[in-house]
């Protein structure tokens, strides 16, 4: 019978074949499913991994969803390495956009280009605000954060459901939930014509070389990572696990609401209910798939970024549901996990022992 | 008057589904399990369970296969957690966001899809008393099989010798092996068992409480039913009052709206999700507390010998 056993020391090869297996194994279940649904498999995939590529304005298109997902996933990283469960990344999201679309609103014909500042600004501020009670209640209360995060998506769903059904509602949108399109000013600038990528792909990349830093350069990152791995070992050291805490949830909370404004003043131009796509929970996969690690974070951003696009193709062109995202975005997770046993634990051959 | 007992029991009936899935998420933490993926087993066992409904016409059937869902993926989630020690956090939250996402894809053919107007439930003689009538005992049979459930799981856990074994292997696992006890085997079937739970619950929403289907309509349920498990300090008794407890809040929004409070409607709808944050800070707020009643072994893989 197959057996599992420790390896000495973690394996340097499966800590980067493990994803790809991961990958391999969702690509084969996602085969199997198109078969199973009487559509054909290689066009089914030709929607996730290759259209999304093809072409010059697919990569901007690519660039544009992979922008918020590891802005999102950076601020995650540094929380899940320090061992702090913020699950409300979504959350936090739509608060950044709300505070951003506050600022936005206020811009005039006459404001100048200067808005976009303040305007992102809010954004970090809001998504500090949220993740900040999550980091209150359990610095606090002891509140165990991945519920208290988890629940304060919902509350921020319904107040931006409040907003922009009440005070914020457009009076020219015929009833819909809406705020009125901002003001041309407050446009994110986008880096070419003909593309909407935006300058936000500068803040992820100056944030993956940020976090890089801050988790390998600094001795904050390196304190609030020893009190992920080891707790006991760092109040031995001396290193506040409180501290840490709120580090690790403002930083996050701040990103997904960076990434909240970049989308909202961004390709959306608006305060809408489908402002949130997702993108918090999406992250989520993004941190994971890429290692907790700046550099596979990029890769694994792109990667979801695509899975969103090939949905989006899937229906548009297949009949099929958006949905399917979701499938294999939780797909990957799960495969990775289960390959990444490989990394600490080696297979062997033996007669069953042990029950 | 009447328009309490009618809150009574919507409250019972809200309540239903958060004391099914909070018990088995009890079950899993009795023996260290945590599962974050609740919200998507249920997910996918109300689709399940709906899709079964409207093809069969047969609500046994579709509880049936509701468990067989919630149960089917709870495996897989206690495979990879019991067997290959994943990280208990990040496998569930897998398969929430897998369920969250499978559901929908599967449910799309079903949401227009209506199911038969059913007769209402009455137990005889006692439904007709007036105003307890209504509220107590016009509910579908499964309300009262969650009470009995309960208790069933009281006298379990803490009267019988396989109840007391299961203790140990969430208290101690080492131990618990040390005894000889197939340790693994145990949590995966806690796993199971909790998972058909939740699965039961999942299929409940979608075939009585609101009898269609809709993306994502589990709404934090899930998530709500595995914090009650804290709010109960992991006592099946006090999560059943729990569960009525949160049922009603969900349902007070309903009757506010009713009597005409002035609140615009979303301030009413966050109200379940604040009084779970709120009821947490109070219940955490002394971790020794926490810390005496809490399996000791949550969350904690364990690998015999490794």
């Amino acid at each position: 019978m197959l057996k599992l056993e420790a390896r000495p020391e973690p394996s340097k090869v499966w800590t980067y074949a493990s994803p790809l297996l991961a990958l391999t194994i969702t690509v084969l279940i996602g085969t199997l499913m198109f078969a199973a649904l009487g559509k054909d498999p290689v066009k089914g995939l030709q929607m996730f991994f290759w259209l999304p590529i093809q072409s010059g304005y697919a990569w901007g298109e690519l660039l544009v969803k992979a922008t918020p997902l590891l802005i999102i996933a950076l601020g995650l990283a540094v929380c899940f390495r320090s061992n702090v469960w913020n699950i409300g990344a979504e959350g936090q999201y739509i608060i950044g956009a709300i505070f951003a679309a506050g600022v936005a609103l206020l811009a005039e014909p006459g404001t100048g280009a200067w808005i976009v500042v303040p305007i992102l600004l809010a954004g970090v501020l809001g998504g500090m605000l949220w993740a900040g009670v999550t980091a209150l209640l359990r610095d606090r209360f002891h509140a165990n954060e991945i519920l208290v995060s988890l629940m304060l998506v919902y509350v921020a769903v319904q107040l931006l459901s409040y907003l922009v059904g009440g005070p914020w509602k457009d009076p020219m949108g015929f009833n819909f939930p809406q705020s009125k399109t901002f003001d041309a000013v407050t446009r994110i600038p986008r880096l070419f014509t003909g593309s909407r990528v935006s300058i936000g792909v500068f803040f992820a990349l100056l944030g993956v070389v940020g976090l890089w830093v801050f988790l390998f350069r600094t001795r904050a990152g390196f304190s609030l990572q020893v009190g992920g791995l080891a707790p006991a070992a760092a109040r031995y050291a001396g290193f506040s696990s409180r501290k840490a805490l709120w580090t690790a949830l403002l930083i996050s909370g701040g990103a997904a609401g960076l990434a909240g404004a970049l989308e909202v003043a961004g390709p959306i131009g608006q305060l809408t209910t489908s402002v949130p796509a997702g993108y918090g929970f999406a992250a989520i996969i993004v941190a994971y798939v890429g290692r907790l690690h700046p550099v596979g974070m990029v890769l694994s951003a792109l990667l979801m970024s695509m899975f969103y696009i090939g949905g989006e193709l899937a229906q548009s062109r297949l009949g099929l549901t958006k949905s399917l995202t979701g499938v294999f975005q939780g797909l990957l997770l799960f495969s990775l996990l289960a390959c990444d046993t490989l990394v600490n634990y080696r297979l062997v051959m033996r007669k069953s022992r042990s029950k | 008057m009447e328009s309490y007992a009618l809150l009574l029991a919507a409250t019972l009936n809200a309540g239903t589904v958060l004391a099914l899935a909070s018990l088995g998420l009890l079950i899993n933490e009795k023996v260290g399990i945590v599962n974050l993926g609740a919200e998507g087993m249920m997910l996918c066992a109300a689709i399940a369970g709906f899709a079964t409904v409207v093809t069969t016409g047969s609500d046994t059937l579709g509880f049936m296969a509701g468990m067989a869902a919630g149960a089917g993926l709870a495996a897989i989630f206690g495979v990879l957690v019991i067997w290959l020690n994943t990280n208990q956090y990040a496998t569930g939250l897998a398969l929430t966001l897998f369920g969250t996402g499978f559901s929908a894809f599967v449910g799309t053919s079903f949401v227009q899809a209506r199911i038969p107007e059913r007769a209402s439930f009455a137990i005889p003689g006692l439904a007709d008393i007036p105003l307890v009538g209504p509220a107590l005992f016009r509910h579908h049979p499964l309300v009262y099989v969650t009470v009995l459930l309960a208790l069933a799981l009281v006298w379990f856990m803490y009267r019988t010798r396989s109840g007391l074994i299961m203790r140990s292997v969430g208290e101690s696992p080492e131990s618990a092996h040390a005894l000889g006890y197939p340790v693994r085997r145990i949590r995966l079937a806690a796993v199971v068992a909790g998972g058909a739970l939740c699965g039961l619950a999942g299929a409940y929403i979608s075939i009585i409480y609101t009898p269609l289907w809709v993306e994502g309509m589990v709404a934090g349920k899930g998530w709500i039913a595995l914090a009650l498990t804290t709010f109960a300090t992991w006592r099946p008794a006090r999560v059943l009052l729990g569960a009525y407890l949160f049922g009603g809040v969900t349902m007070l929004q309903f009757h506010l709206q009713g009597i005409g409070v002035d609140v615009p409607s979303q301030f009413l709808s966050m109200l379940p999700y604040l009084a779970t944050i709120l009821v947490l800070a109070i219940i955490s707020r002394n971790p020794q507390w926490i810390r005496i009643n809490m399996p000791a072994s949550i969350g904690k893989p364990f690998y015999p010998g490794g």
